[in-house]
C-alpha cells in the first residue's frame, strides 16, 4: 500500500498519550467496517462447522443414521461420542473463535484483520490503558444479546406478522428494545456496542504501513542513471515558493508517490502557471519533484524556525 | 485507493516487498530527510520484530532483538516526536505513528498468555472476584428465595399457575394430582447409562447459555436478570409444593441437590453478575458511568467464566451421579459435599495477589 496521507476523518480521530509523554492518534473504526468484520467472522465459522460436519459424515456417516433417534433410545457408544463432539465443537467455536484471538497480540478476529481494525482499552490522553483478558472476555459474553438474540427475534417477529398471526403489542416492544441494543453503536460518538460499554474497550483502525521512499533522496545509483542531473534542476526563488503551505506540499508528495502521468502532468501545468513558468510536456515528474524539495526544504526551514504555513490562504 | 492497494488490504498474510529502498549511499538535500535516513534501520528492526510479536512468534526474536526492544521503541517514539517538530514528510510521518502505535500496542497489550491467564484465574483469581461482588450475591441471593416463595404460594392458591410456571413437556408427569408413586417414579435413577453423556453435553450448553443471558440483561439496570431469577425460582417453588403435597419433598429435594447446589451457585452467581453491573452504572459514584460500567464489566466477566466452569460439573452431576445414585442420603451426601467445597473455595480460599502489574481482579 502507498503510505499517502490517510485522510483522518476528525471526527472519529482520538488521541493516546503514551507514559513517555508522546501523543498517538488512534482512529476510531467505522461502523460498516465492524459490521463486516463480523459478518465475515459468523462466515467463517459457519462454514468450518459445516466442513467439520461434512467431515465427520465423511468419515463416520454409518453411525450418523440413528442420531435422530439418539435422545429416544439409547444410541450405540460410538454414536454417542460424535454427538458430545459436536455440540463442545460448536459451543468452543462460537465463544472460543472470538476469546482466543482478541486475547492474541493483534487484538483481532480474523475478520477484524481484514479489515484494518482491532480491539484496543477505551481511554483517551493520559487514561490510556492496558487490554485485559477481563475486558475481551467482557465484550465478547455480550455479543449474543446484543447482536444474535435480536436479529432472531426481530426476524421470528416480522415473519409471524407477515403470515397472519396476531402476535400482540408486546411482541413489538420486545422487539424494540433489542433493536435498542443492535443500534446501540449509532448512537454514541464512539460507536460502542453494549459490550463495549461493559468491557471498557473500543475498536480502532490497525493501520499497517510501509516505510515509503524519502522523495527527495535518489539513490546514488538511480541519480547517475537519470538525465536530471542534480545541477540540471531548476531552481526556484523563494517568491515562487511563497505561494504554496504544507496542505499543497502534502497533496504534492501524495501525487508523486501516486505516480500518475496524467495527473502529474495537469498539476505540472498548474504549478508551472502559477509561479508564471513555462511547462515543458514531458517534463512533468522532473519538475515536480524538484519543486517538492525546493518547498520542502523551505517550509521544514521556516519550521525550524517557528514559522508555519499550513496552507496557500495563510 | 487503486487495486494493487486494496489486493494489499485484503490480505493480511501479505508480505509487502516494495517498501523502503535499500540503504544505499543516497543524495540529499533535505536534513528532514538525513535525519529519516540515520534512523530507518532501526525503525525497520523495531517493524521486523514487532511483526514476529504480532505474530505470536515470540520464540523466534533472537534475544540480541529482545534486549534492544525498549532502546527501540524509545528511538521511534523520540524520532516522531523530533520529526513532528521538522519534518513535512507526512508519509514517513504516519509510518512512524502506526509503527510506535503498534509497538505500544506490543509493549503495553495483554501481558499474559490464555494459558497463564487460566491459572492466575483458578488460583485465586476466580475466587477475589466473586467475593467483590459479595452485596450482589446477597440481593440476588434474597430474590431467588423470594422467587421460591413467590412460586409456592402462587400455586397452593391456585393449581392453575403451576401449568403457566413449568412449561407443557418438561414436567415428565410431574403434574397436580399425580401420585407419590408417580411422582417418585420421575426421581428414580436411569436403567440404564446410555444417552447420558449427551444428555450431560446438551444439559450444559443449555444451562450456559441461560447464564449468560441472565449476566447480559444486566445491561439494563439489572432488573431483568432480577426478573429470570425471580421467574426460574417460581418454578422451583411450584415443583417443592407438588412434591409436599404428596409428602415426598425431601426425596425430591434430594434429587435436586446432586447437581442443584452447583447449578444454581451458578444461577446465583451469574444474576449477581447482572446485577453488579446494573447496579454500578444506576449507582455510578464518583466515576463516570462509562468508567463505572467497565469496571463492574471486568470484574463480573471473572465470574461469568467461573460460572461457565460450574455449568460443565453441574451438567455431568446432573447426568451421571444423580441418574445413577438411588438413594436419599447418598444425593444428600453429594450435593452437600459440593456446596460446601464452593463455599470453601469462593470465601475461605484467599490467597495473595501474585503481584502489583496484573490484571486487577
Amino acid at each position: 500500500m502507498t503510505a499517502a496521507a490517510v485522510p483522518f476523518t476528525n471526527k472519529r480521530r482520538r488521541e493516546i498519550t503514551t507514559p513517555e509523554g508522546l501523543t498517538l492518534p488512534l482512529t476510531i473504526a467505522s461502523r460498516s467496517a465492524r459490521a463486516g468484520a463480523l459478518i465475515l467472522d459468523v462466515m467463517i465459522i459457519l462454514f468450518a462447522l459445516i466442513a467439520f460436519h461434512i467431515a465427520l459424515i465423511a468419515v463416520a456417516g454409518g453411525l450418523i443414521d440413528n442420531m435422530g433417534s439418539a435422545f429416544s433410545a439409547a444410541p450405540s457408544g460410538a454414536a454417542e461420542f460424535l454427538q458430545i463432539l459436536l455440540i463442545i465443537v460448536v459451543f468452543l467455536s462460537w465463544y472460543g473463535y472470538f476469546l482466543v484471538q482478541e486475547l492474541g497480540p493483534r487484538g483481532a478476529t480474523l475478520g477484524k484483520r481484514i479489515l484494518g481494525i482491532r480491539i484496543a482499552a477505551r481511554g483517551q490522553g493520559q487514561a490510556a490503558a492496558r487490554l485485559t483478558p477481563e475486558a475481551v472476555i467482557a465484550r465478547n459474553l455480550l455479543r449474543d444479546i446484543e447482536v444474535f438474540y435480536p436479529l432472531v427475534f426481530i426476524l421470528v417477529t416480522a415473519m409471524s406478522a407477515y403470515a397472519g398471526e396476531n402476535s400482540g403489542a408486546m411482541i413489538w416492544v420486545a422487539a424494540g428494545w433489542f433493536g435498542l441494543f443492535l443500534l446501540l453503536p449509532l448512537f454514541n460518538r464512539d460507536a460502542l456496542r453494549a459490550g463495549d460499554i461493559i468491557a471498557g474497550t473500543w475498536v480502532v483502525e490497525a493501520p499497517r504501513l510501509q516505510l515509503a521512499r524519502a522523495l527527495s533522496a535518489r539513490p546514488a545509483s538511480a541519480a547517475e542513471k537519470t538525465a536530471v542531473a542534480p545541477a540540471a534542476r531548476p531552481a526556484f526563488t523563494p517568491d515562487e515558493l511563497g505561494v504554496y503551505g504544507e496542505r499543497e506540499l502534502q497533496v504534492l508528495e501524495r501525487l508523486l508517490r501516486e505516480d500518475e502521468p496524467a495527473a502529474l502532468a495537469t498539476v505540472h501545468t498548474t504549478i508551472a502557471t502559477k509561479i508564471g513558468r513555462q511547462a515543458v510536456p514531458g517534463d512533468a515528474r522532473a519538475f515536480l519533484e524538484a519543486f517538492y524539495a525546493a518547498l520542502r526544504a523551505k517550509l521544514e526551514q521556516d519550521m525550524r524556525f517557528g514559522k508555519r504555513k499550513a496552507d496557500k490562504h495563510s | 485507493m487503486n487495486f494493487t492497494a486494496l489486493a494489499a488490504r485484503l490480505n493480511p498474510f501479505g508480505q509487502r516487498r516494495n517498501s523502503a529502498a535499500p540503504l544505499e549511499p543516497v543524495n540529499t538535500a533535505l536534513r528532514s530527510d538525513r535525519f529519516r535516513l540515520e534512523r530507518e534501520a532501526d525503525w525497520l528492526r523495531l517493524e521486523a520484530i514487532i511483526k514476529r510479536m504480532e505474530q505470536g512468534k515470540l520464540g523466534r526474536i533472537s534475544d540480541e532483538d529482545l534486549l534492544a526492544l525498549p532502546a527501540l521503541y524509545r528511538t521511534a517514539a523520540s524520532s516522531l516526536a523530533a520529526m513532528r517538530e521538522t519534518s513535512l514528510d507526512a508519509a514517513t510521518l504516519a509510518y512512524l505513528e502506526q509503527l510506535v502505535l503498534r509497538a505500544w500496542f506490543q509493549v503495553y497489550g495483554p501481558r499474559l498468555g490464555f494459558f497463564r491467564w487460566l491459572r492466575e484465574f483458578l488460583l485465586g483469581g476466580w475466587s477475589r472476584a466473586v467475593r467483590a461482588l459479595s452485596l450482589d450475591i446477597l440481593i440476588t441471593l434474597g430474590v431467588m428465595v423470594a422467587g421460591v416463595v413467590a412460586g409456592w404460594l402462587l400455586v397452593a392458591s391456585d393449581p392453575d399457575w403451576y401449568y403457566r410456571l413449568v412449561p407443557a413437556g418438561s414436567g415428565q408427569g410431574r403434574v397436580p394430582g399425580a401420585s407419590a408413586e408417580d411422582l417418585l417414579a420421575t426421581l428414580a435413577p436411569a436403567d440404564e447409562i446410555g444417552g447420558l453423556s449427551t444428555f450431560a453435553a446438551y444439559l450444559f450448553s443449555n444451562n450456559a447459555g441461560v447464564c449468560i443471558l441472565a449476566f447480559a440483561l444486566g445491561f439494563a439496570f439489572g432488573i431483568p436478570s432480577l426478573m429470570l431469577m425471580v421467574h426460574n425460582m417460581a418454578l422451583l417453588g411450584a415443583l417443592l409444593w407438588l412434591f409436599d403435597g404428596q409428602g415426598v419433598v425431601v426425596e425430591l429435594a434430594a434429587w435436586l441437590s446432586v447437581h442443584g447446589t452447583t447449578e444454581l451457585f451458578g444461577i446465583l452467581l451469574s444474576g449477581a453478575a447482572g446485577l453488579h453491573i446494573g447496579r454500578s452504572m444506576a449507582f455510578p459514584g464518583d466515576q463516570s458511568v462509562l468508567a463505572s460500567a467497565a469496571a463492574a464489566g471486568r470484574r463480573s466477566a471473572l465470574v461469568m467464566v467461573g460460572v461457565v466452569f460450574m455449568m460443565i460439573i453441574a451438567a455431568l452431576l446432573e447426568a451421571f451421579p444423580r441418574q445413577l445414585v438411588a438413594g436419599t442420603p447418598e444425593r444428600f451426601a453429594i450435593g452437600g459435599v459440593m456446596l460446601a467445597f464452593w463455599l470453601a473455595y469462593f470465601f475461605l480460599y484467599a490467597p495473595r495477589k501474585p503481584s502489583a502489574d496484573e490484571p486487577a481482579a
